[in-house]
């Protein structure tokens, strides 16, 4: 031996092995999957993808995701700048308690999640007689696609702020209140550039399921082709359909948002390594 | 003596007013209050409305809709699926781990990215590629046709997208305490004469514990509330490949909404169990760890 291996480290053969198991794992849950898609995709060539996203019904689809990120993901976003400021810069009872109701919707299942609006707003539900005599419609429409959505993605700002707040202490806040600063002063000029990276990342994360959330928007939506189908509802539909070029095309559009999110969330940790924490 | 050392003098209990303690920072009131609000109106109201509808029905017809035999189906397949597939993660998740900590290849950024892709990639979009790749025909299915594996439109198949959806909770709660595992220990370890195979059996894993435990925990809940990437692969039929989530909707279609409610409180009583059990692993790691 040229030289003599250090006791911490694995043998050549090990670590050989232990990567190419994880390489064929990986390779048959992750890579491949992402692969089929775009390969599907474009199985009949370019034009009939492009085709396929660009029809009316693709485009409305694509719309309604994009109105129902951008309703949901700032709400969330207020929530947890909300919910943090109170948890982290506070001391009261409970206060583990009321983290765990935060964290809630991510132990409960998606379908849960579109059933319990149904139970509300749907015509048996509590408001349904209500709603049909002041002409509101919530469930099979665009309110809620978006009240599910919010539901599914609640935790994610909320989570990603609190720990990071907690960890910044309240000193500087401190410092600028005894200075004579207002307390919304305080919060954009302290609190904010403080955890900017922080809440990036939470809203990151946040807009990816809320863009591709599927199972409650699915109890809710009703399936209404260019009315209340959201990309991955459509997706189904034509899948369902049998049309796999189509329902690959617009999987596709769904696996480069995901694409991009991997890469600004990985650029994030590379610059800020401080909003890295753990998997949710 | 002054009013301050006064106030120093008497008990904490005492000067601590029971719910807010007097901090510098404003905002306490109306912050607490906005979030109180919306986790009422987004998540608790709705919640309670799914035990309050199926409290609608008598105990034995809750037992009839909750626990039928197409249920009980429904759930030994969703928790076994789950369970496996958070036991083939917690083999996997370690590997992957263990070498994106502690090797150097070609291209570890990438797959160090690509490990968080179930968080990032839409749930349909999973469902119908694996369902593709798995089938009979599929890329990968048809190699294991003629070995007599069937792995789509079965229970194997809603395994297969399970691992795919708890992956990165594995990978993502023990990567952190993997890569704070000190040298020194090891080093220790196989100074005293600990061949390498009893140092990570010995040393290394048990110290991996609580975190790959909460790892599991969190992908066997993960798994057992999914809907979307399971039901292009699982092939839906009754008894045999319906998932309890799917369950659900077949009932709010035919309108059986308190049914539909019975079923959702089960599973949401086992997601609660879970969720205690996860806080409670934390919690003993925090204190004993």
């Amino acid at each position: 031996m040229a030289r003599a291996r250090h006791p911490t480290e694995d043998p050549g053969w090990v670590k050989a092995l232990v990567i190419g198991v994880v390489m064929v794992f990986l390779a048959l849950v992750l890579i491949l999957p992402l692969v089929a898609v775009f390969a599907e995709a474009l199985r009949k060539g370019v034009p009939a993808a492009v085709e396929a996203v660009l029809h009316e019904d693709a485009l409305a689809a694509v719309k309604l995701t994009l109105l129902t990120a951008a309703i949901a993901v700032p709400f969330n976003a207020i929530f947890g700048l909300c919910a943090s400021w109170a948890v982290a810069k506070h001391d009261f009872p409970g206060k583990s308690f009321l983290i765990t109701l935060i964290d809630l919707p991510f132990s409960v299942s998606p379908v849960v999640a579109g059933l319990i609006y149904v139970l509300v707003f749907g015509m048996q539900g509590w408001l349904g007689e209500w709603l049909l005599d002041n002409d509101l419609k919530v469930i099979f429409a665009v309110p809620g696609i978006v009240l599910a959505t919010v539901f599914v993605t609640f935790p994610f700002v909320a989570r990603e702020l609190i720990p990071l707040m907690q960890e910044q202490g309240t000193s500087e806040e401190e410092a600028a209140i005894s200075m004579g600063a207002s307390g919304l002063y305080t919060f954009w000029r302290v609190t904010t550039p403080n955890v900017r990276w922080g809440l990036l990342y939470g809203v990151l994360l946040c807009n990816a399921r809320a863009m591709g959330e599927f199972g409650a928007v699915s109890v809710v939506s009703g399936h209404i082709r260019g009315l209340t189908n959201t990309m991955p509802l459509h997706v189904e539909i034509l899948y369902n359909e049998y049309d796999f070029v189509g329902a690959f095309a617009v999987a596709a559009l769904l696996c480069l948002l995901a694409i991009v999110t991997l890469v600004l969330k990985t650029a994030l940790e590379v610059a800020q390594p401080a909003v890295r924490r753990g998997g949710h | 003596m002054t009013a301050e050392s006064l106030a120093a003098q008497r008990p904490a209990a005492a000067r601590r007013p029971l719910f807010r303690r007097r901090s510098a920072i404003p905002g306490f009131g109306l912050t607490l209050g906005v979030t109180l609000s919306i986790l009422s109106l987004v998540v608790l109201i709705p919640l309670s409305a799914v035990a309050l509808k199926a409290a609608e029905l008598s105990p034995s017809e809750f037992v009839a809709a909750a626990f039928s035999e197409r249920a009980m189906a429904a759930y030994r397949l969703t928790f076994g699926a789950a369970l496996v597939a958070a036991i083939a993660n917690g083999v996997f998740g370690v590997l992957t781990t263990w070498a994106l900590v502690r090797y150097e290849f070609p291209g570890k950024t990438i797959i160090n990215a690509l490990v968080d892709l179930p968080f990032a990639l839409p749930t349909a979009v999973a469902g119908i590629a694996l369902a593709t790749l798995y089938a009979p025909n599929g890329w990968i299915g048809q190699f294991l046709t003629p070995l007599g594996i069937k792995a789509a439109y079965n229970p194997v198949g809603v395994t297969i997208a399970l691992i795919f959806i708890g992956l990165p909770f594995v990978v993502r709660t023990i990567e952190p305490v993997m890569r704070d595992l000190s040298a020194d220990v090891e080093e220790a370890s196989a100074s005293l004469g600990a061949g390498r195979l009893q140092t990570i059996w010995r040393v290394i894993l048990p110290a991996l514990g609580p975190a790959w435990l909460t790892g599991f925990a969190m992908a066997f809940a993960r798994g057992v509330g999914e809907y979307g990437s399971v039901i292009f692969i699982a092939g839906n039929m009754p008894y045999k490949s319906e998932i309890a989530p799917l369950l659900i909707i077949i009932q709010l279609e035919q309108f059986q909404y308190a049914q539909a409610a019975s079923i959702a409180v089960v599973m949401l009583v086992v997601s609660f169990l879970m969720l205690f059990v996860i806080n409670a692993i934390q919690a003993f790691s925090r204190r004993f760890v």
